[in-house]
């Protein structure tokens, strides 16, 4: 196998604009983010709560809720000898994304326990997640889910196999959760806030065992949190959106330690430190994000922005300022110090 | 699950021994006896009725009797002999006449639950599948009519549009050269011919529940996080509606089949006397009207044991299809 190049896309998402037209108005949940997630690699998606993390993620898979929709955009899949494929042209019922879904992209889920139907028992729909891709017996498919059940860490698997989601602790049924996701060996795995959940010791086993996994699969994963400390964790590159759109892009070390966009310093600033004295008040990012259907104009976080320019940022929509083939951020301050330079 | 299904007949027996009770002390409630009834017919009749006469006729009875002892008489018939008493107003065993109309009820509600559930199944199904499309106002239009009109005013209307308009007669189970004849595949085929016209009417509010119901459910479980889940590993949409969604909005159909039968009983009388039924709803009025008291606690204390049985038979069937409900969740 040759080695995986550091750019060789797999999945590119462009201009992505995902809308949801309520009788209020539109709902601009993700509007014009492009990222990238390269071979083998682990990008993670942060941002605050409802800064369209989980949309972009959902609208990879066409898994947007009524009366959400891809109006713009492309996201284009790189499918190993052949044509790139733009998923979001494709319809979200048709048997052509439904063939990707589970088989060569597949979602582990934010909560386990109502990802699991409390009807079946998880071995059951573990082993549909197989039959549904993989033309195998019965018996044959009992045994590659009793294999992925080891996998992922399931101590006595063959009782487990016959138990039911709510006789299982969260972690459990997250690791079936991903013995799911794995079953058809995936290229991408779309990991959406998958250990928010959880409490702190069996979010750091979860994300323990989806880096090995990556490590061992070469799979790649696009790994959605609002936990800074997760994305020091998995990560190999950050994408970090506000109201929509990506606001800065760099691999983990030079987000944590060269932050550029004002949005990604605050971020960075709001994070608890041992040490920091007791009588310190946690830095916090002012105001609240503004809903998406009341999009301020410009730069969508100068409202909140301490270095925000008056009459430049308010009035101007900042261009993307790249400094790398996988580094760019979204803010005039950069574009105005390049053009000095 | 033998333990669960044997813990809950447990349970029964106690709650019998209550309704039986109950039932028993309500008929009594009103003043007067079947007695009294009949001395004003007589003396509306022209009739007088002397004390000498009065006495022997109480005695007859046993009404002269304390309430635990005229319980007693009862109930220990039905336990030891299957003997429910002697009707006074029809004067022949209430046992045969329970078994006149017992047979012809159940048919009516087990086939009005039948044709129930095949007609809500599929508009619910569909009416939450497509929200808000024309097919799915129409029904629930429909729906609400089913349930605000009541069920005597479409018996009522049915009769005279089939009179009006065919000269047919819809009323009663059998046309009357079978009512009294023996069973045959004649007799059948009557029935079959007749019953259509009380299901239609009985089942109207009943069919309109429960596709509300169904719809109402089968839309808060088409928002599950499973529901998603499951579409994200490439399942196709019909096959996932069926498979998740579908089977746990099942439960309100299992879990209203014990219902059915007193629903039928009590509140259906007026549906039946209105058609002449000869099922047990207009027998149990009749015999509360004369306080014939052996009779009317018969059909009440049969009637609760079938709806016992049936809520028995529903929480097997919830906890055979539902395993939240077979294993204790919560």
């Amino acid at each position: 196998m040759p080695p995986p190049n550091e750019r060789d896309p797999l999945l590119e998402i462009s201009g992505l604009r995902t809308h949801f037209s309520t009788r209020e108005g539109t709902v601009k949940a993700v509007d014009g983010a492009s990222l990238t997630v390269p071979r083998a690699t682990t990008v993670c998606v942060v941002g605050e709560s409802g800064c369209g993390k989980s949309v972009t993620a959902r609208s990879v898979l066409g898994l947007i809720d009524h009366p959400g929709k891809i109006v713009a955009g492309e996201i284009r899949w790189h499918r190993t000898d052949r044509e790139p494929l733009d998923l979001a042209a494709l319809s979200p019922t048709g048997p052509e994304l439904r063939s990707i879904r589970g088989r060569e992209i597949a979602m582990v889920f934010q909560e386990p326990m109502a990802s699991l139907s409390p009807m079946y028992t998880v071995g059951d729909q573990l082993m549909e997640a197989i039959r549904l891709h993989k033309e195998v017996t019965k018996d044959e498919a009992r045994s590659m889910a009793l294999d992925l059940l080891r996998r992922v860490g399931i101590p006595r698997p063959e009782q487990r196999f016959g138990a039911y989601s709510f006789q299982l602790s969260g972690g459990m049924c997250q690791r079936i959760m991903i013995a799911i996701a794995l079953a058809c060996d995936p290229a991408l795995l779309i990991a959406d806030e998958p250990t928010t959940a959880l409490d702190v010791t069996t979010q750091a086993r979860i994300i323990d065992l989806l880096r090995d996994i990556q490590a061992e699969t070469g799979m790649s994963m696009l790994f959605i949190t609002h936990d800074l400390g997760v994305v020091a964790e998995i990560a190999d590159e950050v994408v970090v959106m506000y109201l929509g759109t990506v606001v800065e892009r760099g691999g983990v070390d030079e987000i944590f330690h060269d932050a550029k966009h004002p949005y990604t310093k605050a971020l960075l600033g709001s994070i608890p430190r041992m040490g920091a004295g007791t009588r310190q008040r946690l830095t916090t990012i002012r105001g609240n994000v503004p809903h998406p259907s009341d999009r301020p104009s410009g730069c969508p976080f100068h409202p909140r922005c301490g270095d925000a320019v008056p009459g430049l940022c308010d009035v101007e929509e900042p261009p993307e300022v790249v400094f790398g083939p996988a580094r760019s951020a979204r803010c005039v301050l950069h574009a105005m110090e390049r053009s000095v330079r | 699950m033998l333990t669960f299904i044997g813990r809950r007949v447990l349970y029964m027996i106690p709650t019998l021994f209550a309704i039986s009770v109950v039932a028993f002390a309500i008929i009594q409630a009103p003043p007067g006896d079947y007695l009294s009834t009949l001395v004003a017919k007589l003396q509306a009749e022209g009739e007088q009725v002397s004390r000498d006469e009065l006495q022997a006729l109480e005695a007859r009875y046993g009404l002269d009797e304390p309430f635990h002892g005229q319980y007693w008489k009862w109930i220990s018939g039905i336990m030891f002999r299957a003997d429910f008493g002697q009707s006074f107003q029809w004067n022949r065993p209430v046992t045969d006449l329970i078994a006149e109309a017992l047979p012809l009820t159940i048919v009516l509600s087990v086939t009005t639950l039948l044709v129930t559930w095949l007609i809500a199944f599929p508009i619910g199904l569909y009416s939450a599948v497509r929200q808000y499309s024309v097919a799915d106002y129409v029904a629930t239009t429909v729906g609400f009519l089913g349930l605000a009109i009541p069920n005597f005013m479409i018996a009522l209307g049915l009769m005279y549009f089939m009179h009006s308009a065919f000269g047919m007669s819809v009323t009663g189970l059998f046309s009357p050269e079978y009512r009294d004849a023996p069973w045959n595949l004649g007799k059948l085929l009557d029935l079959a011919g007749h019953l259509w016209v009380p299901v239609l009417i009985l089942g109207t509010a009943g069919t309109a529940g429960l596709i509300r119901v169904l719809r109402a459910n089968l839309l808060d479980e088409l928002k599950k996080p499973y529901v998603v889940a499951a579409r994200a590993r490439g399942m196709g949409e019909r096959r996932l509606v069926v498979k998740y969604p579908v089977r746990v909005a099942m439960n309100p159909f299992i879990s209203t089949v014990g219902w059915v039968l007193p629903a039928l009983i009590s509140g259906e009388v007026i549906v039946a006397s209105i058609l002449s039924l000869p099922t047990t709803g207009p027998l149990l009025l009749n015999a509360l009207r004369s306080q014939d008291m052996y009779l009317a606690g018969s059909i009440i204390l049969i009637v609760s044991v079938l709806t016992v049985i049936g809520t028995l038979l529903s929480d097997v069937l919830l906890a055979w299809l539902d395993p939240r409900v077979r294993l204790g969740y919560r």
